[in-house]
């Protein structure tokens, strides 16, 4: 294979960006959190590559690790999205400024 | 041929990605972001982590997705019925950020004497046993994460198990109906 760790660091680094273009740019607090998941899959796609072109197995170890505090992270994120919405009646967030009244 | 099949995955992580940032309908979105998912689990196979790739489909386009779509499909939610319009000039500043933050990552990597680019390294045949460099040296069998898992990494391994009780005890906690906590009830729904 001649493609190169730099490439698969552009699209880890791509993706990324647009994870981060989800956080600032969206106002439903759902699509906020998937594009938050977005950047952690970008880390863990960075993470793979230094991996095998270093010759070890610990970036796969991390990445594994990464895996299961994000499914955990989703459980109890989304559990408290719920929550905000049974207070609130909506997620958007420029409906959750209740510090700034 | 592998060189078509990175260009082709890479495409369609990136531009499922980015679908799924700018439809406006959480559901399309989530949908888009399966494929992502998919996609990023293909680029794992190929680097060769056969058994990360398993399990991002399993775990993420899943478990993970399946909880997202279960999310909006309850709370049927959807950013038309908010009245307000975010500000054009907050629109701008995101949109601008992605650009500077992607023309820097690209012009980072694609500079070659920016960054050295390493060859692949063999793949080991014996999962077991520190490399030099005081590494797990990288194999393609899952018996090298349990190698690891239970040698090198069994504190992680402990805390991580931990935190997912945590974790569940979290969701418990927080989606408990609180009614008799407070018998003042202030009508909110």
């Amino acid at each position: 294979m001649t493609i190169g760790l730099n490439a698969f660091l552009i699209v880890a680094g791509l993706l990324f960006a647009i994870g981060m273009l989800g956080v600032t740019l969206r106002r439903n607090t759902l699509v906020i959190f998937m594009s938050l998941e977005l950047m952690l899959n970008a880390v863990n796609l960075a993470l793979v590559s230094f991996s095998r072109y270093n010759g070890t197995m610990d970036g796969n170890l991390f990445v594994f690790f990464i895996i299961t505090v994000a499914a955990a992270e989703v459980a109890l994120g989304l559990a408290i999205i719920v929550a905000l919405f049974k207070r609130r009646q909506s997620i958007m967030v420029e409906h959750l400024n209740a510090l700034s009244r | 041929m592998t060189d078509i099949l990175f260009y082709l995955f890479a495409g369609i992580t990136l531009i499922s990605a980015l679908a799924m940032v700018l439809l406006p309908n959480a559901v399309n979105g989530a949908m888009c972001m399966i494929v992502s998912f998919i996609g990023t689990a293909a680029l794992f196979v190929l680097l060769e982590a056969y058994f990360l790739a398993i399990l991002q489909v399993l775990v993420y386009a899943g478990a993970v997705m399946v909880l997202f779509l279960f999310i909006i499909m309850l709370l049927n939610v959807d950013e038309d019925r908010s009245k307000t319009k975010p500000a054009k000039l907050s629109i701008f500043a995101a949109l601008a950020g992605f650009v500077m933050l992607s023309g820097l990552i690209i012009s980072l990597f694609t500079d070659p004497a920016a960054l050295p680019a390493p060859p692949a390294i063999e793949v080991a045949e014996n999962p077991t046993g520190l490399s030099a460099n005081n590494g797990i040296p990288f194999t393609t069998s899952a018996k090298s994460f349990g190698y690891s898992l239970f040698t090198k990494y069994m504190l992680p391994f402990q805390v991580t198990g931990f935190l997912l009780l945590a974790a569940m005890v979290g969701v418990i906690v927080v989606s408990k109906r609180v009614t008799e906590a407070k018998p003042e009830s202030e009508t909110t729904d």
